[in-house]
Formats: C-alpha cells, structure tokens, sequence
C-alpha cells in the first residue's frame, strides 16, 4: 500500500519534472530562435543593402545633371550607414572584418562630403571619378560575395549562433562555415582597398598620432621620476614606472604614485621625448565644498602656470561643476585668436583645490608654432551670414579643425535664440557655416515618481 | 474616506504653509565666494531667484550656472553699468542686486524640496506662481495618496544639494553615463581607477572610429564586443566610482592613449587580439589599437 502511494508519488514527481524540463527546453528554444532571428535580419539585411549600395554607386556614376547628382550620393551615404548599422548587429567583433567596414564607412565619408559640397561650383574632378569607379568595382565584389555567402547559409540552413559560439569559444573556428566566407571577403575588400582610397578624403585617419613629433631629447626613467615629482602637487610616495607604447608611437613613462595623504594612486603619463606631461588623473574622496568654482579656476590657472605654460595667452572656456569637482577646458589664445585644437584640461577637487586631473593630450598633439592669417572678412561681414533670428552676445576670432580635418580661421560667436544658447563658426575667409552648435543646458534631475 | 482625509489634509497644510511664508520675507545673502558660470548650488539657486524677480531671468530656478543665467548676469551687468561685463558675480554685483531684488529663500526652498514647478517674479503674489509636480495632488482613486511624501523625502536624504539639475558634458545625458557606468563597472569593477578611465575612453574611441557604431548603446550591445554585455554583468548597478571614471573619460582624460581595443592576457581566447599593436597595460588589461 505504502509502496504504492511512494511509486505513485514519485511517478507523478518524475512526470511534473519532465514536464518542466520539457517548457524549460521550449522556452530556451525559444529564446534561442529570437536571437537567431535577429542575427539573421541583420545579416540578410546587411547583404540587401550592399546589393542597393552597388545600384546606386553605379547610378552616380551614369548621371550628369548635378541637380540628381547630390541626392543620389546623399542616397549613397544613407544606404551604407544603414548598411554599417547592420553588420554591428553581427557578431563579427571577434572577427577581423575590419576592412569591410572601413570600406562602408570610406564609401559613407566620399558620398557625403561629395553630396555637401555646392556641385555647380565644384563638380567632381577625374580623380574623384576615378574613386566612385573603383568604390563601384568593389562593391559589387562585396555583393557578389555576400550573396554567395547567403546563398550557402539559406541552402545549408546555418545558424548564426554557431557562428557566435564558434567565435566566442575560439574552438574549431576554422570548421564554421559562415566564418570561413566571411573571411574570404575580408581577404578580398583587403586586396585592393589600399590603392583605390586614396587618403584624401579618408579623414578620421589622418588624425595625427604618437608623440614623435615632439621637441626635446629623450628622458631616463630617473628623470621622469623627478619631472612627475615636480609636477604633483603633493609629496608623494611609492613611485612606480613602466615603460610603454613603443610599438605605436607613443613611448610615454606610465608613473604611479601614492598621494602622501589622500591614501590613493596618482596616474600619470610623461612621454619619453621632452619628458612632456600628458595626463595626470588622480581618484580621491572629495569633502565638503570649500572653495569656490570661479577660485578653483584660478588654482587651476596657477598650476598651470608653475608648470611653465604660458598662462597669460590662456582662457577659459567649458567651468563646470560636478558634485564636488570643478572641470574646466583652456583655450591658448595668440593674436587674440582662440586656438581650439590646443585645449587642456583640469580637474579641482572644491574641498581643498588641489589639482586632481589634468590632460594636455590635445596641446602636445596640436601645438606648434603656426601663421595665423588675417581674416578675409570683417566681424561685422561674418554676422550677416548668420541666421537673422539669432541675437549674437560675443564675437572673437578662433581657430577649429573642422570636418574635414582642417584647422581654419574663424569667426566664433554666441548667440540666443529664445533660450538656447548656441556657438557658431563662421569660415573668416568665405563666411561659410564651419561648425554650428547648441550649447548644452543643465539637465534636470529625473526623480522616481 | 481615508484618503480624502488625507488629501484634505494635504490642502490646508499647503494653503496655511504658502500663507505662513508669504509673510515672511528674509533678506538672505549670498556667501562670500564669486560665482562662476557651471557653479551649482545654494548661491546660485539665490542668484537666478533674485534675476528672475528683476524680470531678468526666464528659465528655471534649478541651482545650476548655465547660459541662460549667464546672459542673465551680463544683461543684469550691463544695466546696471557695472565693469566689466564678464557674468562672474562678484562682490559688486551681489551687493548691486541684493539693492534691487528680494529673496523669499523659505518660499523657494520649499518649492524645491516640494517638486514643484515655480517662479519667483516680483511683481507677481507668490501663491499665483507655484503648479504642483504633475502627480503630487492626484485626486482620491489613485490610492497613493499615503506613499507619496515617503518617496519625496526619500529622495530628499540621498540629495546633498537643493539643486534641481546637474551639469552634463556636451553631447551625452545623465542616462547615457549611466550605460556607459554599467558597462565600465561590469567590465573593470576590481581594476584600478585608471584602468575604468581607460576602458571608458575605449567605449569613446570606438564611438569616433569608423569601425564602430556611433552611439553609446550600438558600441556597448555589439555582439561579442564585452564580455561583461554577454554574461549579463552589465545590468549590475554602478558605483559612484565608475560614474567619475566615464565622466574623467567624456571630459577628454584618455590613460588607453586612444586605444580601440583591450583585453585580459588571462582569459583571452582570440587569438587575432594578440595581433593588434599593444599600447600598454592597465590593471589587469592590455590596450590595443
């Protein structure tokens, strides 16, 4: 009787565990299938847009009037954002699919500086025919193989998501067969994207990198100990260096420091040549507010000053003040014009101002000695180009590396519509619109309701 | 009943609190300190209620310096033919405008405290320029009536100051430090605070580069991208600490050396991530181009 009711009840254990085993296996199907099927919208996506992308590249090509031109490479431009949108939603990070993506993204800076630019004054010359004929080339070697790609994945049935434990696990990558193709048509983008992108016009790679450019010889270990000695603030102890960067240009002494009283790390970066102090960033509990942010400003500006910058020629632009801490950006100023490439930055802890962070990156990467012309224009000549609805409040000159990865003299104004503030570049030479932007507001402190 | 008592309640104490301090007007200084543009706090919540009464001052009484209040300043400067013109509020100017303004610090502090949307106009009765936060004055049905003021003052403790705002770098709001705060605490909560910069600034790069999406979420969420997004370590809330380390990083601090890429000598199994050019190491991460 007992064994009965025992078997009965361990019957009725066994059936519900393999009844809930059988809606977790449902359920992580489920799951499963959903991210598959997101993989595959992307990927499919992905070889739609390339396809359209070959189309219209080959339509610019055939078409004259520069009225059909414009929109047309405007279409170019948007089909490969939307085409780049899709390959992020792959998992290929682990893959080297870079040139791909560098070609999407080459294809998406020609069409739009083309599309932007007043075609009726400046058409495209041979060169940049040249270019459209071979990004068109490639494109419909990508679609070519894109499509065989999908071809095998729709006729084989493979799953995306092998292809993502493939790639996570490292594990027999090379059996997968979407990894392989894939592979295949990064060798071949790789093939002749060298030549045919010419680096005119592929400009978020001409910013400049490394610190070789630098004056100065190079500094022993030993010296940069005593630069970073000199130039924290406190005394500090337990210095630490480490050698690196020497691979990519950027040979810098990585210092670490304990601060004498704060108890925490003090990082910094001096590079090798001219033992020049890059950043110094230091993470400590701030207390009370005690100073001001306008005197924190200046204990920034002495700091700076004691560590043999030109402080006379500096002013300053961004001050803000988060929690405890006092941020601000300097602007070096020469013949009264503002040189934005050169920005340094500091940080001011409001309890006792000292200095908690400061990076000179942009200064030692953009500093030199340069001929600011004069400007074409008049101040009052540039305002005319504005937008009538704004009220302009300041006017000065500046300098600004703008789209296309130029510096050009400018002029710099501030103006309000209604409440919005806004900073306004104005080319000195032509009154074109450099750069335009809405200068952020506060932000209100979003409370649960 | 019950919460029509309560909502009862609520009004008289409101009506009998706006008339208490009505009545009283205290002329409040300032401290001693020149207030700058991007300073936040008490002084500056006085500085744009005492704009504002001048008629000087439109936007909202919120504790932050931003540009608005600036032009206000300027204008207010200019008026009143102090030089230079320059929007820091120094001495001078404090004693000019607390010539020409009031203050009814009471009135403003509670309305803060309250949540409540508010003016501070001079030539208007006090009681006319105060709305109730959308949500506080409910009527009955909404059963809530109780919890309320629990929340409110909940919220109040956590806050170390009466401002209603915060300063925020170009381009990114409070939620997007948020994300980018989950994903540095889930990657890099054990590394040394150089190392959460660093891999803060990694997320920005990618943002720049051609190779990555463009937005904080698209970088974060790319497949495979951080391991931290694919075990869920992600949707852990962040510490203050990670917090400063995404602001240092927005603010333009870079210890990765505009690195695009890091990983863990330890536990990483691709082997093309050797391949790329190292820059240096942090904590337990190598940087990499």
């Amino acid at each position: 009787m007992i064994r009965g009711i025992i078997i009965a009840v361990l019957g009725v254990a066994i059936a519900a565990t393999g009844y809930w085993g059988y809606k977790e296996h449902q359920e992580k199907d489920a799951v499963l299938l959903h991210a598959e099927n997101n993989y595959q919208r992307a990927f499919h996506e992905l070889t739609y847009h390339v396809d359209q992308l070959h189309d219209k590249i080959g339509t610019t090509l055939a078409m004259n009037s520069k009225k059909s031109l414009s929109p047309a490479l405007i279409d170019v431009w948007r089909i490969t954002s939307e085409a780049h949108n899709n390959v992020s939603q792959l998992p290929l990070t682990l893959m080297p699919f870079n040139k791909t993506e560098e070609f999407l993204s080459n294809i998406g800076d020609f069409s739009y500086k083309t599309s932007v630019r007043d075609l009726d004054q400046k058409p495209l010359d041979k060169k940049e025919y040249t270019t459209l004929n071979s990004l068109y080339k490639q494109a419909e070697n990508i679609q070519n193989q894109l499509r065989s790609v999908q071809h095998l994945v729709m006729s084989k049935n493979l799953r995306w998501m092998d292809v993502e434990m493939a790639l996570a696990s490292d594990k027999k990558q090379s059996d997968n067969t979407i990894v392989d193709s894939f592979k295949t048509v990064e060798k071949n983008v790789g093939a002749f994207s060298e030549d045919s992108i010419s680096p005119t016009f592929t400009g978020a790679n001409t910013e400049r990198k490394g610190f070789t450019h630098l004056k100065g010889k190079q500094i022993t270990e030993k010296e940069a100990v005593k630069i970073a000695q000199r130039f924290a603030p406190d005394h500090n102890y337990s210095i630490k260096v480490v050698k690196s960067g020497r691979k990519t240009n950027r040979d810098v002494y990585s210092i670490r420091m304990k601060d004498a009283d704060n108890k925490s790390f003090i990082y910094m970066d001096i590079t090798q040549k001219g033992g020049h102090p890059v950043y110094l960033i230091q993470k400590r509990a701030v207390k009370k507010q005690k100073i001001s942010l306008n005197e924190a400003s200046n204990r920034a500006v002495a700091f700076l000053k004691k560590n043999g910058y030109e402080t006379k020629g500096l002013e300053i632009d961004e001050s803000a003040q988060y929690n405890n801490i006092g941020v601000f950006s300097f602007i070096p100023v020469e013949k009264n014009v503002r040189i934005y490439p050169e920005a340094i930055r500091m940080k001011v802890a409001l309890d006792d101002g000292e200095v908690v962070g400061f990076s000179a990156r942009d200064y030692l990467a953009a500093h030199r000695t340069r001929t600011i012309p004069a400007p074409a224009l008049s101040a009052d000549e540039a305002k005319a180009k504005l937008n009538k609805n704004v009220e302009v409040r300041e006017t000065r000159q500046a300098l600004i590396t703008n789209e296309l990865g130029q510096e050009v003299l400018c002029y710099e104004m501030l103006g309000t519509i209604g409440k919005d503030t806004y900073q306004m570049f104005i080319n000195a030479d032509d009154g074109k619109e450099e750069k335009i932007e809405k200068l952020k507001s506060a932000e209100p402190i979003y409370k649960d309701l | 009943m019950k919460c029509k008592g309560a909502f009862m309640a609520c009004l008289i104490l409101f009506s009998f609190a706006a008339a208490f301090f009505d009545h009283h007007e205290t002329v409040h200084a300032f401290s001693n300190q020149v207030i700058q543009r991007g300073a936040t706090g008490d002084d500056v919540i006085e500085l744009q209620a005492r704009l504002q009464y001048n008629g000087f001052y439109n936007g909202k009484i919120d504790g932050v310096y931003g540009w608005t209040t600036y032009w206000a300043v300027r204008n207010f400067q200019e008026k009143f033919g102090m030089k230079p013109v320059d929007g820091l509020v120094g001495a001078k100017t404090k004693q000019v405008l607390i010539s020409k303004s009031k203050y009814y610090r009471e009135y403003v502090m509670e309305q803060i405290q309250k949540g409540n949307t508010f003016t501070h106009y001079g030539n208007v009765p006090l009681e006319n320029q105060t709305k109730p936060r959308a949500g506080t004055q409910k009527p009955a049905g909404t059963n809530k009536p109780a919890q309320k003021p629990q929340n409110n003052k909940g919220g109040q403790s956590n806050q170390k100051q009466n401002t209603t705002a915060a300063n925020m770098p170009g381009g990114f709001s409070n939620n997007d430090i948020n994300l980018l705060a989950q994903a540095v605490y889930g990657e890099a909560r054990g590394e040394p605070f150089e190392g959460q910069v660093a891999i803060a600034a990694v997320i920005l790069n990618r943002i720049k580069s051609p190779l990555f999406p463009n937005t904080v979420a698209g970088v974060i969420f790319e497949p495979l991208a951080f391991t931290a997004v694919a075990d869920g370590q992600i949707y852990m809330q962040p510490n203050e600490r990670a917090k400063e380390a995404v602001l240092d990083a927005i603010n333009g601090w870079d210890p990765s050396e505009n690195a695009i890429y890091y990983f863990n000598p330890d536990t990483a199994t691709s082997k093309w991530i050797w391949g790329r050019p190292q820059i240096k190491r942090i904590g337990k991460h190598i940087f990499c181009e």
